[in-house]
């Protein structure tokens, strides 16, 4: 009885700490578009949270990019199929690691950095201050930075994958000895924009909510202690991932496993 | 007659959660236009009555009454609007550390006001000029110390003139000469304003020396007594005596309840 007793008190906690995440989502919700009227702070978190993860994301498609080249040239040529590398690369890219290590990336980037600073705020007395001046703190502090996480993924995905795609192209082109030509006609032809970039797109931008919703939480609700914001930040990471990583099995199955 | 009470806290029980009851069936008057100080060792509740006065967090029982205003009734858009009523210097200035002097004194004025920048420039360095800072505007908080950063706080929570001004431990931490400065600003801003003032502290020297009218709070709200300061200070309670006097043996304890030394220490008759 102890153990069903034991069972039941912690399925309680993690439905009560379900419901609790989803009205600060729905809180969340409601503070968007009154936080527009401050366009500037939008603006403001897109450089900070957008343009600060430029480097890790270029670099970072850059060698996927590279990789991705060599191991699918070692297995097409095998088939005689290394003419195709160009669009396997694209969709590849565009479909799938662009936006999901994109994703990861940024949870591990940005999405820490936003926890840590939200928990800091808390700790600091900041948002009880902004409470007390009679200044809502999700409309002033946490809106404008979903706006730009929201905003800031699907062009980072965008940047990962066109960078990847170049990556591909000097070790296909450069290395390897692939005809330019055939590279990128194959692309042309074989990638379809609405279908494969544009369902991309769309997946960056869920992910997008999924990270930045999870890091603004972790910091909103953390304890204000330094061990409360270290829980925090690392449970953003693992929440984040495991979160982006299961919705895009959901994504994958529901936009490319019919027509075509 | 009682004076006119700008805050008046009747019979409230307030807990963080159901097994910890922070304030029991406290009941207090704050006067319009005075600077009431509340005294009383740390975890007896003196934060928490600010918060219920701001309130941040509802009542367990009891009201909170704000001019007229039972404060733990409205919804969010009445509390906003009566917060807008109030100013807080927080214990550690709770400044935006990522905005310079200038800008957190005019965080308030910016968001809450249509003003122009050139009228929001002014009346931001007249708050700063009463706090002794106008020429910290361009300081960023992380280069000043922290002293200063309880007067810039100082100077936020006055920049909008608010009605009530609470402070939250103002002197907690400050040297001599800043605990001095401090002390006489916030009688000083009291005085100019018309502003009904609610200082939260242990500091008995420079709240008696400031205050028209002081509360000493016990563990568990409890109001051991209420007076003026020269009143508290003749008094002949055990308990108040021990307090005002900082005197370690009396009715109040310093030690936390704990098994007899000669339990955890293994020690006494069988040894």
């Amino acid at each position: 009885m102890d153990f069903l007793a034991f069972l039941g008190a912690r399925a309680l906690a993690v439905l009560r700490g379900w419901g609790h995440a989803a009205l600060f989502f729905v809180d969340l919700l409601g503070a968007l578009l009154p936080s527009l009227r401050r366009f500037g702070l939008v603006v403001a978190q897109i450089h900070a949270i957008g343009n600060r993860s430029l480097v890790i994301i270029l670099a970072s498609g850059m060698a996927v990019g590279f990789v991705l080249a060599l191991q699918l040239y070692n297995t097409l040529i095998t088939f005689g199929a290394a003419e195709s590398l160009g669009l396997v690369v694209n969709l590849s890219l565009v479909r799938e690691l662009g936006p999901v290590v994109t994703a990861l990336l940024f949870a591990g980037r940005a999405g820490t950095s936003l926890t840590a600073e939200i928990g800091l705020m808390k700790a600091g007395e900041q948002l009880s201050a902004l409470e007390l001046m009679a200044i809502e703190p999700r409309q002033r502090v946490l809106a404008p930075r979903f706006w730009a996480g929201v905003i800031s993924m699907p062009l980072l995905a965008i940047l990962f994958s066109a960078i990847g795609i170049l990556g591909a192209w000097v070790v296909a082109v450069g290395l390897i000895g692939i005809d330019a030509g055939n590279f990128w006609a194959i692309q042309q032809s074989g990638v379809d924009v609405w279908r494969d970039v544009g369902n991309g797109v769309v997946k960056s931008a869920v992910f997008g909510v999924i990270c930045t919703a999870v890091a603004l939480y972790q910091g909103y609700e953390t304890e204000a202690t330094p061990e409360g914001v270290a829980y925090a930040t690392t449970r953003t990471v693992v929440i984040s991932s495991l979160g982006v990583l299961a919705m895009d099995f959901i994504l994958t199955a529901l936009m490319f496993t019919t027509g075509r | 007659m009682k004076p006119d009470a700008f805050i008046e806290i009747d019979h409230v029980t307030f807990g963080y959660d159901e097994r910890r009851t922070i304030l029991s069936d406290l009941s207090l008057r704050f006067a319009r236009g005075k600077v009431t100080a509340v005294l009383g060792g740390s975890g007896c509740g003196k934060t928490t009555l600010l918060r219920l006065i701001g309130g941040v967090h509802g009542v367990n029982q009891g009201r909170v009454v704000f001019d007229g205003e039972v404060v733990n009734v409205q919804d969010r858009a009445q509390l906003y609007r009566l917060r807008r009523r109030l100013g807080m210097l927080f214990q550690f200035g709770a400044l935006f550390t990522d905005l310079s002097v200038f800008d957190n004194v005019a965080f308030p004025l910016r968001e809450m006001t249509d003003l122009s920048e050139a009228m929001i420039r002014d009346i931001v360095l007249m708050k700063l000029d009463a706090v002794g800072l106008r020429g910290a505007a361009g300081l960023r908080i992380s280069e000043v110390s922290g002293g200063m950063a309880r007067r810039i706080a100082l100077a936020r929570a006055i920049a909008l003139d608010p009605e009530l001004i609470m402070y939250d431990e103002p002197f907690a931490g400050l040297d001599l000469v800043s605990m001095g400065v401090t002390a006489k600003l916030i009688r000083t801003l009291n005085d100019v304003t018309g502003a009904t003032s609610l200082v939260i502290s242990h500091d008995v020297p420079q709240c008696m020396a400031i205050s028209d009218w002081v509360v000493l709070l016990a563990t568990g709200g409890r109001v051991v007594a209420q007076g003026t300061p020269a009143e508290l200070m003749g008094s002949t309670d055990a308990e108040v005596r021990q307090f005002v006097r900082g005197e370690p043996d009396g009715p109040v304890k310093f030690h936390y309840p704990a098994p007899t030394v000669a339990e955890d220490f293994g020690v006494g008759a069988g040894s």
